[in-house]
């Protein structure tokens, strides 16, 4: 497989998994700001720019966070250039480019999913449309995601597609942890006190596990579970130890299908044994944001490893 | 149909019969609900939109993708018809590919005064570092395209050669498979010859053109400018059909005497490139050092024998239509025989005397230049306005060298599908052949491209023609 083409599906497949992460965070948004009164919910969609990491461009364009200025924004603003659209015009871009290692049923589900899109996106989204085009990239990930299980070769290119969404995923639930804690928890002093549970739901809703969470947990919030759930349950397909796992198993059949390991196997190995070795007590000794850090330094480490090791750009 | 031809029309004789290619058709056609075949009229155009059949339009927002439009009455030709037609596409190919050895070896041609010098003299696609090098199997134009138009029941005549690198191949394949989607039905009254299996001839025909010395399966690549081409659909489509790598310049490199792609495991052997790039984007160091688009060295590569490149660079001389307007005389040469396909009558405005007649009757004509295509660049006079003519006569007269003249051809028509019903519109036909050292092999059928608007000639997609599937008939 080209270099090029091996580049093309790993970013094809994080564009994917951006997209869909920055969808979920936007409904959890909306369903808390609409609990909410004014002033809370204007603190909802900060936190949601802010989790989606454009605070600074937004900012410099509005001076409040009203609800259709920031779902607006987030979903295809030009100012904002991790827009949905835009990052779901990178995976159509990226699929156009390897066109010839997906099968045509990937093809069709992106190619179709990219002409609802731009159409549901042509104009900015009302409150009554918020819910519909939401699902609508939601739906897109997971038709891309059936079509990949039911139709593609398992060869190289299944596992760099694979390889990118995982590393997405992980850094980006590792983000949305890292802001949403900061923003509940000021001092670590408030760890294990009560908490607004309405906001812990939120966290769990914004990647898309309050049902799981609610189903292992018994209906019991608090802190310590939620981080233990979500960085740590390897049931979760969410969770970091899961995109650990998953990228590792997608790695080493990368290395046996190359006959050789990379740097980024040695990096994987490193990072599966920290993460297998701590506890949750071990995470909060530490302090879960320098945990975090380390987690999306250690991962942004292994993709740089992997575009090096397979010869992505030269 | 709501309208008649004024010309000869390929579905309906003078007194509104049907003629017999079209019977079977129309039989089936003339038992559907119209309102239904105008719900799948639309669908046919989702349908293409799903699949990402789109063109890129020269000159426009980069990412803009139009789609050609498909017209789904198929145009038909009888099995006796396509035969005589297929006798006459091989020996102007035949006579193609050896004027090509002939122009890049002795010139014999130009020698026995046949044709004059400056046919490659005054060439822009003329290239000094073919001369006296057979490209691997002997074989220049390993994928031709001759357009053809028709006048009248047995007339049939040859309007263009593209010998560089003709596109629209995808497009007589995937009209196909969108027709057979829509009305399987009909495939089951009417037997049609398949085309689906020119992927496949030409995956093989490739191969059979790899240099010597390669061991097993020679590696085919297809070599794209990249995804804001024009063709680039066509460009992943076949190297997908074909089951071949898509490349791009950046992907290759020379190494150790032999071209290179940079894979997942480090730099591999590449052994056919069909190129859709032009011949100066080929090489930076011998072409234009400007390009980013090329392979630094790869012409040595080439002369070296170890790279086969399809078509092979400089076959862009056939395309001139200067060349054109010779082929009769080089038809003859090679093969001995008169041409069975015959040129549209051509004047060549570097005669002094075609000029003055050229001059005195531009209202008539269709005036052409030589190294023009996609129907730019062109005068079509009867449908021109003074101003147009006088602009036009101003570049003629400051260059005449620079082009041809022909008559406005009656070009025959076919139906298309309009919401009135059925109505004629002027078509012509780009059957694809493909040459190996085994042979030559012509797809049956081709593709049609049709002026979807009334009474027009052009049927470029640049500018609003559309296309229709081809059907030739089985015995």
């Amino acid at each position: 497989m080209l270099g090029r083409t091996a580049n093309g599906l790993f970013w094809m497949f994080r564009y994917l998994e951006r997209a869909e992460n920055t969808a979920r965070l936007l409904d959890a948004g909306l369903r808390m700001a609409l609990t909410r009164d004014h002033t809370k919910a204007e603190e909802e969609w900060r936190s949601v720019i802010k989790t989606s990491g454009q605070q600074q461009a937004f900012e410099a364009k509005y001076d409040n966070y009203d609800g259709s200025n920031a779902w607006n924004f987030i979903l295809r603003d030009k100012d904002n250039p991790a827009n949905v659209l835009s990052a779901f015009e990178q995976v159509r871009t990226n699929a156009r480019l390897v066109r010839n290692a997906i099968s045509s049923e990937v093809w069709e589900a992106i190619n179709e999913s990219w002409m609802t899109l731009k159409d549901d996106l042509s104009r900015p989204v009302a409150q009554g449309n918020l819910g519909k085009v939401v699902g609508h990239v939601r739906r897109a990930g997971m038709q891309v995601h059936g079509a990949m299980a039911g139709s593609m070769l398992r060869d190289a290119g299944f596992h760099f597609a694979r390889a990118g969404t995982f590393v997405e995923r992980g850094d980006s639930i590792a983000r949305i942890l890292d802001i949403k804690y900061y923003l509940l928890l000021p001092s670590l002093s408030y760890v294990g006190s009560s908490l607004d549970t309405g906001q812990w739901d939120n966290v769990l809703r914004s990647v898309s596990g309050d049902r799981a969470y609610r189903w292992l947990n018994a209906g019991q919030i608090d802190a310590r579970g939620i981080v233990e759930f979500l960085v740590l349950d390897d049931r979760f397909p969410r969770s970091l130890a899961y995109c650990h796992s998953a990228l590792r198993e997608n790695l080493a059949a990368l290395a046996r299908i190359h006959h050789a390991e990379g740097e980024c196997n040695g990096l994987m190995r490193e990072a599966d044994m920290r993460m297998s070795e701590t506890t949750i007590d071990a995470i909060f000794e530490m302090g879960l944001h320098d945990f975090l850090i380390q987690f999306i330094n250690s991962n942004t480490a292994i993709s740089a490893a992997i575009a090096e090791d397979y010869r992505f750009t030269r | 149909m709501t309208e008649a031809s004024a010309n000869f029309d390929e579905m309906y004789t003078d007194d509104r019969s049907v003629r017999p290619a079209y019977k079977g058709y129309c039989q089936w056609h003339d038992q559907q609900d119209p309102n239904w075949l105008k719900r799948k009229h639309g669908e046919a155009e989702s349908n293409f939109r799903k699949t990402g059949i789109t063109f890129n339009v020269y000159g426009e927002d980069e990412a803009e993708e139009r789609l050609i439009p498909f017209d789904m009455v198929p145009r038909i030709i009888g099995a006796n018809e396509w035969r005589k037609l297929t006798r006459g596409i091989e020996q102007r190919v035949s006579a193609l590919n050896a004027f090509m050895y002939d122009l890049y070896h002795r010139q014999e041609i130009i020698r026995a005064g046949r044709v004059p010098a400056r046919l490659f003299q005054n060439n822009e696609a003329w290239l000094q570092q073919m001369v006296g090098f057979t490209p691997p199997g002997g074989v220049y134009t390993h994928i031709v395209g001759i357009d053809l138009v028709r006048t009248g029941p047995n007339d049939w005549f040859v309007l263009e050669d593209n010998a560089r690198t003709p596109s629209g191949v995808s497009y007589m394949l995937e009209n196909r498979e969108t027709m057979m989607a829509m009305f399987p039905e009909l495939f089951s009254q009417v037997q049609v010859e398949p085309v689906a299996r020119y992927p496949r001839r030409l995956a093989k025909s490739l191969a059979a053109c790899a240099p010597q010395g390669v061991k097993g399966k020679p590696t085919v690549a297809v070599l794209t400018p990249g995804i804001y081409n024009s063709a680039y659909f066509e460009h992943a489509f076949l190297a997908d059909q074909m089951g071949a790598e898509l490349v791009e310049g950046s992907d290759l490199r020379v190494v150790d005497g032999y071209v290179q792609m940079r894979t997942t495991r480090g730099y591999e052997r590449l052994d056919v490139i069909y190129r859709r790039v032009d011949d100066e984007y080929l090489d930076p160091l011998t072409f234009s050092p400007d390009s980013v688009l090329g392979i630094p060295g790869i012409m040595d590569v080439y002369r070296a024998g170890n790279v086969t490149i399809a078509n092979a660079p400089g076959t862009g001389v056939c395309d001139d239509k200067a060349v054109y307007s010779f082929m009769p005389e080089i038809v003859e040469f090679y093969t001995g025989e008169k041409p069975l396909l015959p040129n549209v009558q051509t004047w060549r405005c570097a005669d002094d005397d075609s000029l003055a007649y050229v001059l005195d009757n531009l209202e008539e004509l269709v005036v052409k230049e030589v190294h023009g295509s996609g129907g730019y660049g062109m005068l079509i006079g009867p449908t021109s306005s003074k101003k147009e003519i006088a602009e036009f006569r101003k570049k003629l007269s400051a260059n005449p060298a620079n082009y041809i003249a022909q008559p406005t051809l009656a070009l025959s028509t076919t139906p298309i599908f309009t919401k009135k019903g059925l109505a004629p519109r002027h078509v012509d036909l780009r059957p694809f052949v493909l040459v190996s050292p085994d042979g030559i092999d012509i797809t049956p059928g081709g593709l049609t491209r049709v002026a979807l608007k009334k009474d027009s000639l052009v049927v470029n997609s640049s500018q609003g023609g559309g296309t229709k599937d081809t059907w030739v008939l089985k015995d």
